[in-house]
C-alpha cells in the first residue's frame, strides 16, 4: 500500500508542476463538418504550441450548442472559451457579470489599429469594454451558379439576379431546377435579407434593421423585395432539400441553376474540386450590389477563479487573432480574416473578391448584430410559412412583417 | 385501549416516502410555481424577474404558429386516441382467437414500440417520400398516377405524423388489451355462449365494460404520450412543410433555446400546464373522488 501512496503523491507533484506550466483549456463550438473540423485543428495547434493545450468540446448544431454552453456557464460550470456569433447572441451573459472583460488584452495587441472592419470590434463591445475576439468574417450575400446547368438549358450563364431570373424558364423548360433551397427558416430568410440588402438602396436595409422603422418595413421599397421572393419561391418551387450543402450540391451537379447562400458555400465547392470561373460563378451581392455583410464567429471567455486558467485564457486571446493563425485558420474556413493587414494570396477567386469589397469598405452590419435571435427567430419562421405556402401573398407576409419589426428592439 | 399515534403508523414506509415527497414538492411543484412566475417576466436568455405582466400571454395567442401548433394537437391528439383504442383492441381481439403463432405476431406487432420516435420519425419520412417510398413503388408497378405524399403537402402533412405514430403506438395498446381479455374469466364467456349472445356483443357489452381499468392505464399512456409530443416531429417533418405540423412542445424548445425568449417558452409551457389541467382535473376527480368510502 505504501508504495502506492508514493506513486500517487508523486504522481500529483508531477501534476501540479507540469499544470502550472501546461493548462488544459477547454474549447466548445460547434464546427463540426469537413472543413470547419480542419480550420478548428489550425487554432488548436497553435495553442498546443505554446505549451498550453487544447481540449477540443465540439457539439453538432449552433442551437443545441448555444443551449449547452448556456446552462454551463449559468450553472456555475464554465469552459475555458466558447465560440459564437458575432453580435446580439451574447449580450444577456455579458450584462449578467458571467464572461470575462478582456480589454486588457485587446490594447495589448493593438486589436484597435488591426481589426478590419471596425464594426467587428465594436460588437465585442459593451459599454467601452471588450469582450470577446472576432476570428473571421463570413457574409451571406453570395450567389452560386452552376455554368453546367445554364449550358444544358443554353443560356449564357447570369451575371446578376434580374439576369438569373429571366432565366428560370429556360433552366424549367431543360428540366433543372431554377433556385436550389433548404426548405428552413434561416435559409429562407437568410435569402431574403440578401435581397433587402442588394436589391433595393441601403438605408432600406439599415433603416428596417437598425432603426426598427416599421414605415420603412411597410413601405414600397420592401414591397419590392417582397415581390423579388416570390419570384425566389416560384424558382425554388420544386425544391425539396433541408440541408443547405445538399442544396449546394444541387448547384455542384448542375440540377440546379443557383443558390442564394453565404461564403460558407465556399468550401463545398472546393471539396467537390470545382473551379471558380469555370465550374462556377458566384456573384457578391447577387451581381446587383456588390455589398457584404460582416458576421461571423467570435471567442468569448467566461469568468473563472483559476489564476493558471485565466492566464491560458488570456494566451488563447491574444493568439487568435496572430497573424499566421487569421491566414491558416480561414484559408481552411473558407472565411475572411478579421485584420487587413495580413496576405492572403493563397485565397482563390471568390475570396479575393470578398477581400476586395472588403477593402474597399463596402461593407454592412449582419442582421445578426441589428436584431435579438428572438426577433431573428419570428423572422424565420414568416418565411418558413412564406416559402412553403405559394397561396400566401407577398402583401401578406409584408404586413406580418411590419409587426415583427414593431416588437423588436 | 391507548390508540398507536397516527404520525407513527407505518412508520418505516413513511420514511422510506420522504425523499419522493421531497422530490415531488421541489422538483415539480417547485418548478412549476418557478415556470408560472417566471412567465410574467422578460427573461430572455438568463431569467430575470422584469415584470410585464400579461404581456408573454398576449404574444403567444397572436402568434400564428402557436395557433397552428395547438390545432395540430388537437387534429393528432383526438384521431390518435380514437384509432389507436379501436387498432390496438381489434387486434387484442384477433390474437384473442387463439391463433397459431400468437408469440411471433404479438412480438411483429409490439416491435414498433421498442423503437424510439426519432428512428420511428426517419423511417416513415423515407417511407412517406415520393420519391423513395409508396409513391414511387406503386407508380413503378404501373400507376403511374398514383400520388402519395402527405409530408409535403402543408394540408394533411399532420396525418402524415399521425400515420408513423399510430404506427409505433398501436403495438402497446393491443398488448395492454390482450392482457385484460386474458385477465376475464373463461366462465364469462362460457356463460355468454350458453346464453346465446354472439361474440361481438359479447365484448362490445360484456368484457368492455369489465375491463375498464386496463382502459384507464391505456388512456393515461396514449395522452401523455400525445401531450409530449415532439421528437416524432422533429426526426419526421422538422415541423414542415412550412408551420404545418408544428406542436406546442416544439414551440417551448425553441422559443426558450432558439430564440432565447425564456418568457415566451414559459407562457407557453404554462399554456400546456393549464389545458392538460383543465381535462385531467375533472376527469380524475370523476374517477377517484367518488371512491374514498366505496
Amino acid at each position: 500500500m505504501k508504495t502506492v501512496y508514493k506513486l500517487l503523491a508523486v504522481a500529483t507533484v508531477i501534476f501540479a508542476v507540469t499544470s502550472a506550466f501546461a493548462e488544459d483549456l477547454e474549447v466548445m463550438h460547434w464546427w463540426t463538418s469537413g472543413g470547419e473540423a480542419a480550420a478548428v485543428a489550425e487554432f488548436a495547434k497553435a495553442f498546443d504550441a505554446t505549451g498550453n493545450h487544447w481540449v477540443d468540446a465540439a457539439i453538432v448544431g449552433g442551437e443545441a450548442a448555444r443551449a449547452v454552453m448556456v446552462s454551463r456557464i449559468t450553472g456555475g460550470d464554465p469552459m475555458g472559451a466558447f465560440q459564437f456569433n458575432h453580435g446580439r447572441q451574447a449580450e444577456e451573459l455579458i450584462e449578467a457579470g458571467l464572461l470575462r472583460d478582456i480589454t486588457d488584452i485587446a490594447e495589448a495587441q493593438g486589436w484597435k489599429d488591426v481589426v478590419n472592419p471596425p464594426t467587428l470590434l465594436d460588437a465585442c463591445t459593451v459599454d467601452g469594454r471588450i469582450y470577446c475576439a472576432p476570428v473571421n468574417i463570413h457574409s451571406w450575400q453570395w450567389l452560386w451558379l452552376s455554368h453546367k446547368a445554364f449550358e444544358d438549358a443554353g443560356v449564357a450563364v447570369p451575371t446578376n439576379w434580374d439576369e438569373f431570373v429571366a432565366a428560370a424558364p429556360a433552366l424549367e423548360a431543360a428540366g433543372k431546377l431554377p433556385l436550389a433551397m433548404g426548405q428552413e427558416g434561416w435559409q429562407q430568410s437568410g435569402a431574403f435579407n440578401v435581397m433587402m440588402a442588394t436589391l433595393v438602396p441601403q438605408e432600406v436595409y439599415l433603416g428596417v434593421y437598425q432603426d426598427k422603422n416599421p414605415e420603412i418595413a411597410g413601405g414600397e421599397e420592401v414591397a419590392k423585395v417582397f415581390q423579388a421572393a416570390a419570384d425566389a419561391r416560384d424558382m425554388a418551387a420544386k425544391s425539396t432539400v433541408q440541408n443547405w450543402n445538399d442544396a449546394t450540391n444541387l448547384v455542384i451537379t448542375g440540377q440546379a441553376g443557383g443558390q442564394i447562400m453565404g461564403d460558407w458555400a465556399q468550401g463545398e465547392f472546393a471539396v467537390a474540386e470545382q473551379v471558380a470561373g469555370t465550374d462556377y460563378s458566384c456573384l457578391p451581392g447577387l451581381g446587383v450590389t456588390e455589398m457584404l455583410d460582416t458576421g461571423g464567429d467570435a471567442f468569448y471567455f467566461p469568468v473563472l477563479k483559476d489564476e493558471a486558467q485565466i492566464a491560458a485564457q488570456s494566451e488563447l486571446a491574444a493568439l487568435l487573432l496572430e497573424p499566421a493563425t487569421q491566414v491558416a485558420f480561414n484559408l481552411k474556413k473558407g472565411s475572411l480574416p478579421v485584420r487587413g493587414d495580413i496576405d492572403m494570396s493563397a485565397a482563390n477567386d471568390c475570396m479575393q473578391k470578398g477581400l476586395a469589397l472588403l477593402a474597399d469598405g463596402k461593407i454592412l452590419p449582419s442582421t445578426g448584430q441589428l436584431i435579438t435571435p428572438d426577433t431573428t427567430t419570428q423572422i424565420n419562421t414568416l418565411f418558413t410559412e412564406f416559402f412553403a405556402d405559394p397561396s400566401m401573398t407577398p402583401e401578406d407576409a409584408q404586413k406580418q412583417f411590419v409587426s415583427i419589426i414593431e416588437d423588436a428592439e | 385501549m391507548k390508540r398507536p399515534n397516527q404520525l407513527f403508523r407505518n412508520f418505516s414506509a413513511k420514511i422510506a416516502a420522504i425523499p419522493m415527497i421531497v422530490t415531488a414538492l421541489f422538483v415539480f411543484v417547485g418548478g412549476t410555481a418557478w415556470t408560472v412566475v417566471y412567465s410574467f417576466t422578460k427573461s430572455g436568455l438568463l431569467p430575470r424577474l422584469k415584470w410585464v405582466g400579461l404581456d408573454q400571454y398576449e404574444r403567444l395567442w397572436t402568434t400564428k404558429r402557436w395557433i397552428v401548433s395547438i390545432q395540430n394537437l388537437a387534429i393528432y391528439g383526438i384521431s390518435m386516441l380514437v384509432l389507436v383504442f379501436v387498432i390496438g383492441f381489434i387486434l387484442a381481439t384477433l390474437i384473442d382467437q387463439k391463433v397459431r403463432f400468437e408469440n411471433v405476431i404479438r412480438t411483429v406487432i409490439l416491435y414498433p414500440f421498442a423503437l424510439s420516435f426519432v428512428v420511428t420519425g426517419l423511417v416513415w419520412q423515407w417511407i412517406l417520400n415520393p420519391e423513395f417510398g409508396i409513391q414511387s413503388i406503386i407508380r413503378d408497378l404501373g400507376w403511374t398516377n398514383f400520388a402519395f405524399d402527405p409530408l409535403y403537402n402543408p394540408k394533411i402533412a399532420i396525418f402524415g405524423v399521425l400515420i408513423a405514430g399510430l404506427w409505433q403506438g398501436s403495438g402497446l395498446v393491443m398488448v395492454l388489451m390482450l392482457a385484460g381479455l386474458r385477465g376475464i374469466d373463461q366462465e364469462i364467456w362460457k356463460a355468454a355462449r350458453v346464453d346465446g349472445i354472439p361474440a361481438w356483443k359479447t365484448y362490445l357489452f360484456i368484457v368492455i365494460p369489465m375491463m375498464r381499468p386496463v382502459f384507464i392505464t391505456t388512456l393515461v399512456l396514449v395522452v401523455s404520450g400525445i401531450v409530449k409530443l415532439y421528437d416524432l416531429i422533429v426526426a419526421q417533418t422538422g415541423g414542415g412543410p412550412g408551420i404545418a405540423t408544428e406542436v406546442p412542445a416544439k414551440y417551448v424548445y425553441d422559443m426558450m433555446f432558439g430564440a432565447s425568449n425564456l418568457g415566451q417558452g414559459f407562457a407557453a409551457s404554462t399554456m400546456m400546464l393549464v389545458t392538460v389541467a383543465l381535462i385531467v382535473i375533472p376527469w380524475a376527480m370523476l374517477e377517484f373522488g367518488g371512491k374514498k368510502h366505496g
